[in-house]
């Protein structure tokens, strides 16, 4: 690792201050994906500027139809979240499979949509849920926060605040774990919102990161049950291929974790 | 004899330093005046070094020193060598390239070290290697086996034509040619071995120190035979003289074969520190030891079984290709011959076999032995054989087996081994048993009706271990004894250390060796202490590899036990004035039998000291020294059974049941016995569904982290049902047969047997992803 300044501020203006001072800025939450790439020297901040102590970052609201989590919430909390629990059940179960009990213990939702790596669970489930991202600047739909591969719509030095989930029907996440890192070798998350729409994405699956399936949309508005995506064929273009999946493989599991992810939601 | 004896499950000594973080690694050791040692390591799988410009980075913070593979050359380092010279069919010698600790011209592999930077810390190391420049010209590489032997293939050395190191074989080739053309059936299955890395979890570590005054160097390194490194280092290497180092190996976190090889990075911080003038320090890192750490496996293989009308087996002929890496790592030769071919005839009396193995060169990382070296690739060829022969004639996998098993005692297969001992039926039954073999159809059409695809899959496994009769290894090629030694000193207070060559790096020793001490005198284990690791405490020493410490090891231990024992009987009836035939060890005491008239051990000892009453002649001091070389291999076997679900949806495997009946002989501590087959089972298991290193065709390695390749966790993992059916080893006093590679060795065979019941189709490599086994159920 570089050396670098360590910044421990206890408001996001304070914070947002501090980065524009720093020459090479970073922001620091959970820091299991920063800390590794500083460790490699992959990455080499001038400052780090840590978000995980800020209390208006921290913490869960569930109100009438929506949940919030703050950003600097960890995986743990929003995991043993009674209100995630009661009012979307999926994402407390997405968490549950997320990682290992030391990345559930420090690593944050808004460390999570920041990084947008492809194969990161909850981006399938902010764009399943049609969920809102809050910054400190203004407020973006998930469709229009995830540009691909590790980027965001995120402006240097922005800070996301916190993520809105409206409260659905029904939903539910599926996933095939890759047997080395545990992130998605592919995961599925469905959403049938309160309005009848149905909303599915996959993550770890296509070139370009977290994606909707709408030939899994459209069998699921007709007939929101697992058969209904029997004789649905999803397409390999674009899918990722390496040594744990061909593109077939991964094109395969976006279809069986959509049905089990339907099965599980109910 | 008491409840530490032999045979029962003590908890480990060593354990309370280790789960309370006080083990003593070679990283934790301080000396003053440390510097840091940081390797530059080439990016490309082949390339020339044309320049390496060192302006900018010596002068920067910290900087030591910065020594090229240029000055190892010029100081006259001996290359690395390899212990085992391999005869080719022809009657020609193996075809060995030169490797010197850092490249000075040509690199083969991803991670090759070029240069070292020694600084006051890591982190300056670090920085200074970044700002040194190394020119290359990057040439095409051979990343497999297929890619180094096809036409036209980059050559790696100019003394290997073709990448080909040897092409040996082993039987008779012609006989095994008549039973093919004599046979009713033959089978025919191709497979590959994957390629693993060991990851020990405590990485590779070195620490050089030169003493001026003295002319002395001490290493300090995570080696699993520090006496067999000092020897190398001295004979071969041109560091020290023998005299003039001292090798010590402390805590070591595991090695699972990785760490017998004497490494560029410990030859290198052991010149160096004479170079700099100060003790030098490497710590590798994770990254490091996927690059560097010598893999395991790596073959293709064209096996044939014949068999006669009556399902006998008449033959086994084999053809592989073993990968041996970019250069021949210490071992390396004899792992895909000696170990591997002679374990071919399995359980079964096979008359007639051949095999042919070729070993090549890739611009891959070398390759070893890995826990089972050699024997885990033998038993899969044969284990995979039997049960696709069972499939091909539509007869029972168990029973084909017991119809071929060898029955009776010694026997002598085509392919030099002698098995002395074993009773393959009973440790079939046992296992059959242990997981209602007999149920198993009622289950699988159970699971079928809920839409599951069942299958269960069995693997009988033969090890040779206790390794090995120095005169019989030395005949094959060997340039080591492989014999082991110990010395048993009993303290003039009665408190006893056992001085052994063997060295734990996680086995137990220093519970199990003292054992051996309770069991005989009968004195309680914490007054015993094992000693290793150290070449300036312990005599001499070949160390801890394939599975021999108990066989030879503890064995060596025994023998100078008894010498002690005889001695102290003497002093003991000389003080009792009782005759020495009169005298027996009970509890820590000399008893005169049918008397009540007893001499307790410490006062044994003391006079032993003291010398003012000791028999006529008899010199003083209780401590008595023994060499013990084996007289033949021990056979270690059993039967494993998995039972396992395939989702074809998905292609994940799920473990219904693993059940394994091993005969490792005498037991000298069950609980520690029970580990080492659950942990062998483990890279078994791995082997099979997650672990494999890959390349691509540039020889880039793809599987570094762990990120990436894929190491077993617990809840990959079925909780396993052990047995033991057990046949003394004859050929070693305590009739052991030694018990760490087993679970390694059989377990693979076990898994992709079952998988490949379950799915009903036989082509499928190893891992057997949930990718794989999808591709090999929808194509
Ligand atoms: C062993 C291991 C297994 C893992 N398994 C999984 C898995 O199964 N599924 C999965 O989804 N992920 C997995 N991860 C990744 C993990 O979820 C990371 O914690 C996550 O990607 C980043 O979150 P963090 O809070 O740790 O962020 P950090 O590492 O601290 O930061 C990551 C990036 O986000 C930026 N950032 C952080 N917070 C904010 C904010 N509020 N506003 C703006 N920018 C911000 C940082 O500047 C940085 O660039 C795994 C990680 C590890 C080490």
């Amino acid at each position: 690792m570089y050396e670098t300044i360590y910044h421990r501020p206890s408001s996001v203006d304070e914070a947002v201050a501090l980065f524009g001072k720093g020459s090479d800025s970073k922001y620091l939450a959970g820091g299991h994906t920063l800390i590794p790439v500083m460790k490699q020297r992959l990455a080499a901040p001038s400052d780090v500027i840590d978000l995980g102590k800020i209390k208006e970052l921290i913490g869960i609201e569930a109100s009438g139809d929506t949940l919030t989590i703050k950003a600097a919430t960890t995986y743990f909390d929003i995991m043993q979240s009674a209100d995630v629990k009661k009012s979307i059940p999926a994402i407390a179960y997405l968490t549950s499979v997320l990682g290992d009990p030391a990345v559930r213990y420090r690593g944050t939702i808004g460390g999570s949509i920041a990084n947008n790596d492809p194969a990161a669970d909850f981006p399938a489930a902010l764009v399943s849920l049609g969920a809102t991202v809050k910054t400190n600047k203004r407020s973006i739909t998930a469709d229009d926060f995830f540009k691909g591969l590790f980027t965001t719509a995120l402006e240097d030095g922005e800070i996301i605040t916190q993520v809105s989930f409206p409260v659905p029907a029904k939903a539910g996440y599926e996933k095939m774990r890759h047997p080395a890192s545990r992130f998605a070798l592919t995961g599925v998350f469905v959403t049938k919102t309160k309005a009848g729409d149905v909303r599915v994405a996959a993550t770890g699956a296509s070139q370009n990161g977290v994606m909707r399936v709408p030939v899994i949309e459209t069998a699921l508005k007709a007939n929101w049950s697992a058969a209904a995506l029997d004789s649905v064929k999803v397409s390999d273009s674009g899918m990722l291929a390496d040594i744990h999946g061909s593109a077939a493989y991964r094109a395969n599991l976006v279809k069986v974790m959509a049905q089990r992810a339907v099965t599980a939601a109910g | 004899m008491g409840v530490e004896g032999i045979g029962a499950s003590v908890v480990r000594k060593e354990d309370r330093r280790f789960i309370t973080g006080k083990g003593r690694y070679v990283d934790d050791i301080k000396i003053v005046g440390l510097t840091h040692a940081h390797f530059i390591r080439s990016p490309h799988a082949h390339a020339k070094v044309k320049s390496i410009d060192t302006s900018a980075a010596k002068d920067m913070p910290g900087v030591v020193g910065i020594l090229t593979g240029q000055q190892i050359v010029d100081d006259k380092v001996g290359n690395l060598i390899c212990g085992w010279a391999i005869t080719s069919k022809d009657g020609t010698g193996m075809k060995m390239g030169a490797w010197p600790a850092m490249a000075p011209e040509i690199v083969r592999f991803v991670g090759q070290a070029v240069a070292v930077v020694i600084a006051e810390t890591k982190n300056q190391a670090k920085d200074a290697a970044e700002a040194v420049v190394v020119n290359y010209e990057e040439f095409p590489a051979a990343a497999d086996i297929r890619a180094a032997i096809k036409q036209g293939a980059p050559q790696l050395h100019p003394e290997a034509p073709g990448n080909v190191i040897y092409d040996w074989t082993i039987g008779d080739e012609a006989a095994t040619e008549a039973a093919f053309k004599a046979a009713a059936n033959v089978v025919s299955l191709d497979i590959t071995n994957n390629r693993l890395v060991p990851n020990a979890m405590e990485p590779r570590a070195a620490i050089g120190e030169y003493n001026e005054a003295e002319e002395h160097f001490t290493l300090y390194t995570t080696s699993q035979n520090p006496h067999v490194a000092r020897l190398v280092l001295s004979a071969f290497y041109n560091i020290a003289p023998e005299h003039k180092l001292r090798v010590v190996a402390p805590d070591v976190g595991g090695g699972f074969g990785s760490k017998i090889f004497i490494y560029p990075e410990e030859m290198v911080a052991l010149w160096a520190s004479k170079k700099v003038g100060r003790p030098v320090k490497w710590t590798g890192d994770r990254t490091e030891a996927f690059l560097t750490d010598a893999h395991g496996r790596d073959h293709l293989t064209n096996a044939e079984l014949a068999l006669d009308a009556n399902n006998k087996i008449t033959g086994l002929r084999v053809k592989t290709y073993a990968n041996l890496g970019a250069y021949m790592s210490l071992f390396s030769s004899s792992v895909p011959t000696y170990l591997y071919a002679t374990l071919l005839s399995g359980q079964y009396n096979i008359p007639n076999i051949f095999a042919e193995v070729i070993s090549v060169y890739t611009n891959t990382t070398p390759v070893d032995a890995y826990r089972g070296a050699g024997r885990p690739e033998a038993s899969f060829v044969v284990e995979r054989l039997l049960e696709t022969a069972a499939r091909q004639l539509k007869v029972d996998p168990a029973e084909l087996r017991r119809k071929n098993f060898i029955t009776q005692f010694p026997h002598q297969t085509p392919v030099i081994m002698a098995y002395d001992i074993g009773d393959f039926g009973a440790s079939l039954d046992s296992a059959m048993k242990a997981i209602d073999y007999a149920g198993f159809p009622a289950r699988k059409a159970k699971a079928k009706s809920e839409g599951k695809l069942r299958g269960i899959g069995l693997s009988c496994y033969i090890e040779a271990c206790g390794i090995a009769p120095s005169k019989a290894v030395g005949s094959l090629g060997a340039g080591v004894g492989l014999w082991e030694s110990a010395e048993v000193r009993v303290n003039p207070v009665g408190t006893i250390e056992i001085l052994t060559g063997s060295h734990s790096h996680g086995q137990g020793h220093e519970t199990t060796f003292c054992q051996l001490v309770a069991e005989r005198l009968g004195v309680p284990i914490s007054q015993v202490q094992i000693v290793h690791g150290d070449t300036d405490k312990v005599q001499f020493g070949m160390g801890t590899y394939g599975s021999r410490s108990a066989a030879v090891g503890l064995t060596a231990i025994l023998k100078a036990m008894e010498k002690v024992e005889a001695k102290a009987k003497k002093i003991a009836a000389h003080a009792l004035e009782a005759s020495e035939s009169d005298i027996v060890i009970e509890n820590g005491e000399f008893k005169v039998t049918g008397t009540d008239k007893s001499i307790a051990l410490p006062i044994v000892a003391l006079a032993a000291y003291t010398a003012h009453n000791l028999p006529d002649g008899m010199e003083p001091g209780l401590k008595e020294g023994a060499f013990y070389d084996p007289t033949n291999f021990t056979f270690p076997a059993g039967a494993y059974i998995c039972e396992l679900e395939v989702d074809a949806a998905t292609g994940k495997t799920s473990f219904i049941n693993f059940v394994a009946a091993d005969d490792f002989g005498r037991l000298i501590n069950p609980m520690i016995v029970e580990g080492q087959v659950h942990g062998g089972l483990a890279q078994g298991i791995g082997q099979a569904l997650l672990e494999g290193a890959a390349y691509d065709s540039s020889g880039q390695l793809l599987t570094a982290s762990f990120m990436d390749y894929a190491m077993p966790r617990a809840d990959d993992l079925p909780s396993f049902k052990l047995n033991h059916t057990t046949t003394l080893c004859p050929g070693n006093p305590l009739g052991v047969k030694g018990c760490g590679e087993a679970g390694a060795i059989g377990a693979s065979a076990a898994v992709i047997n079952a998988i490949t019941d379950a799915i009903g189709n036989n082509k499928l490599e190893m891992p057997a992803t949930p990718d794989r086994v999808w591709h090999a159920i929808h194509g």
